[in-house]
């Protein structure tokens, strides 16, 4: 008889939490068009930075490219006129890339970073490669700081 | 003669195309009600707050290739949609939805058909929708279609007992069938039904949830058993023609609701129609709020309750009315 009750008394408690639910703020986002903030440390896409004369930081020493647990960087060193080494090629697969950071901790000279870009899909596969021309920012953009 | 054709009618197609919209907006409603319920948005693309969603549902329906599996029976695989739609529509030809009015000179009733059997049609022509349900599951060539619409035959069936037995308690209260009847005997707030027979009341609205299908007890289309239940197998407009139905269904239960215990259209200061409606919207708030509560009943507990609760306490009540009218 009591369980009978208590089944009973369960509803109106039920429907007391489902009302105060409805006036509530909605979880959700309405995504295409407002988008969630992503938390300051938060892992996205790579970046390579250029120093304050807007060259490129990377020395091409390979510690990003041995850090890496999934092995997805490749580089190819080369040195310039003035006997620098600095990378001719540059390439994260972004597909076997696992967003971990070891990259960013590894480098000596501060170059490699993960920002906040998350939304990179493509049509094929390949175009996940992403070269240096696309991971480097773009050339004034840290002159100007 | 001509012009009471004509009256009835113009009173037929308004009635089509209010219960039509309202269903369409139904839809919108408890996708919108429910979204909130569970903190979330809800349509929102398709118009402002998505309140053109129906229409773009409805043209999406219309255009939907219509798939017949093969094995099924053609004729009662066609026939089963059109069975459980047009009596749903049937049922509100009796309920009254607003007083007199006075148009050029005549008075109308807001009331397409008001004969003195109106309870009786209403649940002679709403027990017929089970037979669109248990045909469209036999017909499908699907188990899942056809324990779905065994299921659903047996909870219909089992709780029309119960639906039929608690309104007796409000018809020996009016000493008439007559839908308009009851309602003018609800006159003032204290001689609606919902405070003369608050058990009666309860048991018919446990019921009425039962007999539309609705969330504590729709077994029949137990989406995480039975795929979509007996309609498993349908497209395009004849699964329309369902949805149709169902939700013309829960307007009728609401309507029939709010006629018998809520005093109908009766009510102070605002127009009869308006406190007709928001009775209505009432009730189909109530039933999209507990299908955002509860959970589903098991086979077993569904059986038991209507047979083992719902009808004594239905008996009970009529009983308990004839005493108090005796003494």
């Amino acid at each position: 008889m009591f369980r009978y009750l208590n089944t009973i008394f369960a509803i109106p408690k039920g429907l007391w939490v489902t009302f105060k639910h409805l006036f509530k703020k909605t979880v959700t986002l309405r995504y295409p068009d407002v988008k969630r903030e992503t938390p300051e440390r938060y892992r996205g896409l790579h970046y390579l930075l250029r120093d304050e004369n807007g060259k490129e930081k990377c020395v091409c020493c390979g510690l990003c490219a041995l850090a890496c647990p999934s092995g997805c960087i490749y580089m190819e060193p080369e040195e310039n006129e003035r006997g620098e080494r600095y990378a001719k090629v540059y390439e994260i697969n972004e597909l076997r890339c696992i967003f971990c950071g070891f990259c960013e901790e590894a480098c000596p000279v501060g170059a490699i970073f993960l920002g906040k870009e998350y939304e990179f899909s493509k049509d094929k596969r390949e175009k996940f490669i992403y070269t240096k021309e696309d991971l480097l920012v773009p050339f004034l953009q840290n002159v100007k700081k | 003669m001509l012009t009471v054709v004509i009256i009835a009618l113009i009173k037929v197609a308004v009635v089509l195309v209010v219960l039509l919209l309202m269903i369409a907006y139904l839809t919108w409603l408890e996708r919108k009600l429910l979204a909130h319920f569970q903190v979330r948005l809800g349509p929102m693309r398709v118009g402002p707050h998505g309140l053109l969603q129906p229409i773009a549902d409805g043209l999406k329906l219309l255009f939907k290739e219509d798939v017949t599996p093969s094995g099924v029976n053609k004729v009662i695989y066609t026939l089963a949609p059109i069975l459980s739609f047009v009596p749903a529509f049937m049922v509100f030809a009796v309920i009254p939805f607003g007083d007199k009015i006075f148009l050029f000179g005549r008075s109308i009733d807001l009331v397409i058909s008001d004969f003195n059997m109106g309870i009786l049609y209403i649940f002679a022509v709403a027990s017929l929708g089970v037979y669109g349900i248990v045909l469209a599951g036999w017909s499908s060539n699907n188990k899942y279609s056809l324990l779905g619409g065994l299921r659903s035959s047996a909870q219909m069936v089992s709780y029309e007992v119960s639906l039929g037995l608690s309104v007796i308690g409000v018809l020996m209260l009016s000493e008439s069938l007559s839908l308009v009847d009851i309602v003018r005997s609800q006159d003032t707030i204290f001689n609606w039904y919902i405070f003369r027979q608050p058990l009666g009341f309860i048991i018919f609205l446990i019921c009425a949830i039962a007999e539309t299908n609705r969330l504590p007890f729709d077994l029949p289309e137990a989406d995480n058993e039975l795929v979509a239940g007996y309609y498993t197998e349908y497209s395009s407009m004849k699964f329309a023609m369902f949805y149709l139905g169902e939700y013309a269904n829960m307007i009728n239960a609401s309507a029939i609701a709010t006629t018998l215990f809520l005093g109908g259209w009766q009510g102070p200061w605002l127009p009869p129609v308006v406190w007709f409606f928001l009775k209505l919207f009432t009730f189909l708030f109530l039933f999209i709020w507990l299908r955002a509560t509860l959970p589903r009943f098991r086979y077993d507990q569904l059986m038991r309750f209507g047979w083992g609760i719902l009808l004594p306490l239905a008996l009970l009540n009529i009983f308990i009315t004839g005493i108090v009218m005796v003494w």
